[in-house]
């Protein structure tokens, strides 16, 4: 941990260098974001409600998302850029330290500039939190949280994930911007809204849904009884993090074994 | 120390014609071929040497460091270093070792030196007072009291390339790999650079593996060479005795005015027993003799008669032409 927070600095020290290229990012992504929000606005003032879901209720649903997809990105961006360590190289003095290389990779490279998205989001949320009709306990307080955290967990799973493809293709493999992205822009309605299919695959393959609508049915107090388990569910993040971590090491060991 | 047994190490390589045609049908089928790195390489390094691993491009060099490193697994054959088996005990080996890659940096690019090398600290967790001890120690003798505060984007290549060689020590290795560590380096930084490794090799008795296309590196650190070509083991030696194995070979290089053409010049060079020509062109040509079986003044003499020498140098032969005459030996 100590050790990420000395990749921490001494990447954001680099970063500083190069001070108006960072502004400038951070504000573009800052307002990225809102294109797709006006978007889902329009829809809301168009259509009323989606299934019985107000606008304030979709747009912690985005916050949430778009949160949890800035932290990670900024955090584990090591793995979205992992094929240009492998092409360059790279990897292999990452493999002649004596550290794990999980913690390596994160601490190759960190994008600060999506603390601008993160902004954003934080003010939507504020915003619908504000709007939307929330009783607040503290153990709701700890579910948004946990869905934020857990939310990051997943998308940097899904990073580590096509990273571990490198280790068989040494090209970064775009699929996996279907579950990243694609992941983000579905995961930022309440999965609800989709087909069955849909909501199966994103809820036990990939649990967005767990970050997603089952906690936020807890949020606004729609769930039938079992509320704490339904506040717990974002925990299911976890779950689906340890496989990812797993295959990494499988795939750390068969480069090893081939590739140079 | 060191200990390698009929390692062999083999890599599947696609392989397709050039063009578009063949790379559209290459999307969806594709022919491998086995390239052999490395076949049946068996060596021992004591503690405290020096060894030039040498050999041609594509012999197969970068993979023995690869796989001494811990970085590749050969497909059969054992290597045991200081005790470990580099590619199973990987953490907590590659703590006794250095690594330095000539053409790649591993220092951050952007922040100064020492931030690097403070972040290498963390990294191999050297405790706060040998780091101090051995940063004062390299500072001084790599001369980098100027440049520990200089971005590392800023260096020119040869300060930058003893700042590597810093931070691959700066953990105090007991073997250090280099691989071509003296690459696009000017004369001067080549000579601080030598004498450094020379220094480190006698002061810490840092055992030293260096790969390298140069041959006076080899000439001014290494005892003993080992020599790969095509994946297989050819020479392991002391150089003093390559050089006596070779020593009877005099290279003469002869200045003559420009004869008609390339052709007579190729004519007139006499044929005799144990004479090479090395290279030709219009006004200059570089033999290779050996006095053990040809004359040097019956060589001279038949050359004058044919052309018109202007100047004539005659020189012991350097390590270069051994290895060359090495490769050539082994049909390199």
């Amino acid at each position: 941990m100590r050790l990420l927070c000395c990749y921490l600095s001494i990447l954001f020290r680099s970063q500083m260098q190069y001070r108006t290229s960072f502004w400038l990012l951070a504000t573009g992504q800052f307002f990225l974001p809102f294109t797709t929000l006006a978007g889902i606005w329009f829809l809301f003032d168009r259509f009323g409600s989606i299934r019985g879901w107000e606008f304030p209720e979709v747009a912690i649903c985005f916050a949430v998302i778009h949160m949890a997809f800035a932290i990670s990105e900024c955090f584990a961006r090591g793995f979205d850029t992992f094929s240009s360590l492998v092409v360059s190289g790279e990897f292999d003095r990452l493999l002649v330290r004596p550290r794990s290389t999980i913690l390596q990779v994160l601490g190759s490279r960190f994008e600060f500039t999506r603390i601008g998205r993160l902004a954003q989001s934080l003010i939507v949320l504020i915003w619908a939190i504000a709007h939307a009709s929330i009783d607040w306990t503290l153990l709701k307080g700890c579910t948004l949280v946990l869905m934020i955290l857990s939310g990051t967990i997943i998308f940097a799973g899904i990073f580590i994930l096509s990273a571990t493809m490198c280790f068989w293709t040494v090209q970064g493999l775009e699929v996996a911007n279907i579950l990243t992205d694609g992941g983000k822009e579905l995961a930022q309605y309440p999965l609800q809204i989709y087909e069955r299919w849909v909501v199966r695959f994103f809820t036990f393959i990939i649990p967005f849904g767990c970050v997603n609508y089952l906690p936020l049915q807890y949020l606004l107090g729609r769930t039938d009884g079992h509320g704490l388990l339904y506040a717990l569910t974002p925990l299911g993040g976890l779950v689906f993090f340890i496989p990812c971590l797993f295959i990494w090491r499988i795939g750390v060991r068969h480069y090893r074994s081939t590739g140079s | 120390m060191i200990e390698l047994r009929h390692i062999s190490k083999s890599f599947k390589v696609a392989r397709r014609a050039s063009g578009l045609a063949s790379a559209f049908k290459a999307l969806f089928s594709r022919e491998y071929a086995t390239v052999q790195a490395l076949d049946d390489i068996s060596f021992t390094i004591q503690p405290g040497e020096i060894v030039g691993y040498i050999g041609p491009n594509g012999a197969g060099k970068s993979t023995t460091i690869k796989i001494m490193c811990g970085i590749l697994v050969p497909d059969s054959g054992e290597c045991r270093i200081m005790g470990c088996t580099p590619w199973q005990d990987r953490a907590s080996y590659v703590r006794h070792i250095g690594v330095l890659f000539g053409q790649r940096t591993q220092l951050w690019w952007d922040v100064p030196v020492m931030d690097s090398f403070e972040m290498l600290r963390d990294i191999y967790r050297v405790p706060r007072q040998e780091y101090r001890r051995s940063l004062e120690q390299l500072t001084e003798t790599l001369e980098l009291d100027g440049l520990l505060r200089t971005p590392v984007r800023q260096l020119s290549l040869g300060q930058r390339m003893r700042c590597e060689i810093a931070a691959s020590l700066l953990h105090n290795p007991d073997i250090l790999f280099l691989d071509e560590p003296t690459i696009g380096l000017d004369a001067m930084s080549k000579q601080a650079v030598r004498q450094f490794i020379r220094t480190i090799n006698r002061e810490r008795g840092v055992t030293v593996i260096l790969t390298t296309h140069d041959m006076q590196d080899i000439e001014a650190l290494a005892d003993r060479i080992i020599m790969i070509g095509k994946g297989r083991l050819l020479v392991d030696g002391k150089l003093s005795e390559l050089r006596s194995r070779f020593g009877s070979h005099k290279t003469i290089t002869i200045d003559y005015r420009a004869p008609r053409s390339r052709t007579t010049a190729v004519r007139m060079m006499p044929e005799l027993p144990g004479t090479q020509v090395l290279s030709m062109d219009e006004e200059r040509a570089i033999l290779l003799v050996d006095t053990e079986r040809t004359n040097l003044s019956e060589v001279l003499g038949a050359v004058s008669s044919h052309l018109e020498v202007v100047d004539v140098s005659i020189t012991g032969q350097p390590i270069e032409e051994i290895v060359l005459s090495l490769y050539k030996e082994h049909e390199l």
